[in-house]
């Protein structure tokens, strides 16, 4: 997604006046950013929590201000700073975290972000994004900066079955249709799980959901998702994150205090930021219960 | 008649015009007092440390379009009683310092006050807020100034020197850093804590401009604000922790203690003016 998250600032950059920060990253992605801002694309160098302070005394003079690093990097060393600077002061300034959840893999825990957007959702004002697909970015950086709120926007790797084409960015969208159960996936997953489910029989096809705003109540759930639930005997939430804080929960949260009953609940969450051995995000979503084939024992099972 | 009808028969004179005299000094030193001791609360040696820094700032040199950040949140009343010195905040608002329902909380508050852009108290983050103000204001080519107030404890803060290596790399001659180096900071000194004597030299060792100056002589103070370099400079201000009240000047103790009944009208009697 990197290289599309780059095509989408290039393109605001024509029409806005923009900074981009980064914490010395960017190699092999960045230059076209660089290229187009000259000297407001700034190299803040392995300073983290200078570089969202800094991020938010730009946003304070008016400017778009975007701060990019590898996930955890850029919500877990300066979590003070955007709490105290950016959030508190309702400043619209946008982090960018690459590699959400386990798409540092092997590289191992200290670059993972499983619990990246719960933490930043206690958080005053802040609204995330997590996209499903490529060719989301645009639309994901539109919806970003259609309020002047601060954002976290988590990159990941696209995933979508060959020769798919995936529906406009929107924050709810349902990517199959079938008379099974309901799963909701949290960003990149939707597209993977969609190459698995979308040629079942119809009457074991789920209807799946992809999901990629939170909290919920930034994008509320629409009334066919509601109506499906209705019909169904189970609900399913996957998310590479931690159990606390996620989607999971939110949403659980928001059908309760809409006295929407769930029969059967499965949540397919991150399980943990550290297993007996390290491995790429495919192995860690295996070790988690987040890959395809978990998904379709979940569907089956009674 | 009580304690507080009592010292209302020393009544605070008002608000002052520029320039910043000795007069206004001591006449802010005594509104400061009066509103931690009405409020019941301390801080007051590091607000007495600073404030004479903030007074020349706010009422010579902190122009339309010009920001000031209190890095050091916790002199958040030396702020407010210097932003009243110069007409930007009310009697009224002083008088509901600390207490419920109150903009002028124990730190600076966020976004709610003009002339107070962010709300600081955790020490270590003013630097880099300022840095990201005067990198704004030359991108956009405003022309503005940025002042930073710091402690000097809180340059044990790694944050602090980020900002600091950042803001020399970019040569923020905008932004001017006010160091009060008052040597004290919450449980001892700051060489026998976690010393970074040469405190001064250390900052110019990443090529800020530096100049140590006496932080309560006002035309050091005027001096320094008016230089102009071709980088960020740093003033380091030589502070007496709780200037002018002799019980308080270099006691710890007085980073946190409130003042009682008579401890406040012993330094009343030392501020009045001769």
């Amino acid at each position: 997604m990197r290289n599309q998250f780059a095509e989408a600032i290039v393109e605001r950059s024509a029409n806005h006046d923009m900074v981009f920060l980064t914490g010395d990253l960017g190699f092999m992605a960045l230059e076209s950013v660089q290229e187009a801002l000259g000297s407001r694309f700034v190299n803040a160098g392995v300073a983290e929590q200078n570089m969202i302070s800094v991020a938010a005394g730009l946003s304070y003079t008016g400017l778009d201000v975007w701060a990019y690093s590898i996930a955890p990097f850029c919500y877990a060393r300066p979590f003070e700073q955007i709490r105290n600077d950016i959030a508190l002061h309702n400043l619209p300034v946008t982090l960018v975290g690459n590699g959400g959840g386990y798409g540092y893999g092997v590289m191992g825990p200290t670059h993972h972000a499983i619990e990246d957007y719960g933490v930043l959702c206690t958080l005053p004002n802040m609204k995330v994004c997590v996209p499903v697909f490529d060719e989301d970015l645009g639309g994901a950086v539109q919806w970003i900066k259609s309020d002047k709120s601060p954002s976290y926007l988590r990159l990941g790797r696209g995933e979508k079955p060959d020769g798919y084409t995936p529906p406009a960015f929107a924050p709810w969208r349902q990517l199959c249709a079938g008379q099974g159960p309901v799963i909701v996936a949290v960003g990149p997953l939707a597209g993977g799980y969609l190459d698995r489910v979308q040629n079942l029989p119809e009457h074991e096809r789920p209807n799946l959901w992809a999901a990629c705003v939170l909290p919920i109540k930034r994008a509320l759930p629409p009334r066919v998702f509601v109506e499906q639930l209705g019909a169904s005997t189970k609900l399913i939430v996957a998310e590479e994150h931690v159990q606390t804080g996620g989607f999971g929960a939110d949403l659980l949260m928001w059908l309760t205090s809409e006295h929407i009953g769930v029969q059967d609940f499965v949540h397919m969450f991150a399980q943990s930021h550290s297993y007996d051995a390290y491995g790429s995000q495919t192995y860690l979503r295996q070790k988690s219960g987040l890959d395809a084939q978990t998904l379709m024992q979940h569907l089956t099972d009674t | 008649m009580t304690t507080l009808d009592k010292f209302s028969l020393m009544p605070v004179s008002s608000p002052v015009s520029l320039p910043v005299s000795r007069q206004t000094k001591l006449m802010a030193k005594r509104r400061l007092l009066q509103m931690h001791y009405e409020a019941g609360v301390g801080h007051i040696g590091g607000n007495l440390s600073s404030l004479d820094a903030l007074l020349v700032l706010l009422n010579e040199f902190v122009t339309p379009g010009d920001e000031l950040i209190l890095s050091k949140g916790h002199s958040a009343g030396a702020l407010y009683v210097a932003l009243w010195s110069c007409g930007r905040l009310t009697e009224e608002s002083l008088k509901s310092f600390h207490q419920d329902a109150t903009l002028l909380a124990g730190h600076p508050p966020a976004g709610r006050i003009d002339g107070i852009p962010f709300a600081t108290g955790s020490l270590g983050h003013g630097t880099s807020l300022a840095a990201g103000i005067a990198l704004g204001a030359r991108f956009q080519s405003t022309g503005n100034q940025v002042f930073c107030v710091t402690s000097d404890g809180e340059w044990q803060e790694g944050s602090t020197w980020e900002a600091l290596i950042f803001a020399c790399h970019h040569k923020l001659k905008n932004l001017k850093i006010f160091v009060d180096h008052n040597e004290l900071q919450g449980f001892g000194d700051t060489t026998s804590v976690a010393s970074m004597a040469p405190l001064a030299a250390r900052i110019e060792g990443f090529n800020a401009h530096v100049s140590e100056i006496d932080g309560h002589d006002l035309e050091a103070l005027r001096t320094a604000a008016n230089l102009e370099c071709d980088t960020v400079h740093v003033i380091i201000m030589n502070t007496v922790k709780g200037s002018g009240v002799s019980f308080m000047e270099n006691q710890m103790k007085w980073h946190y203690l409130p003042l009682n009944d008579d401890q406040y009208e012993a330094a009343m009697l030392e501020l009045e003016a001769p």
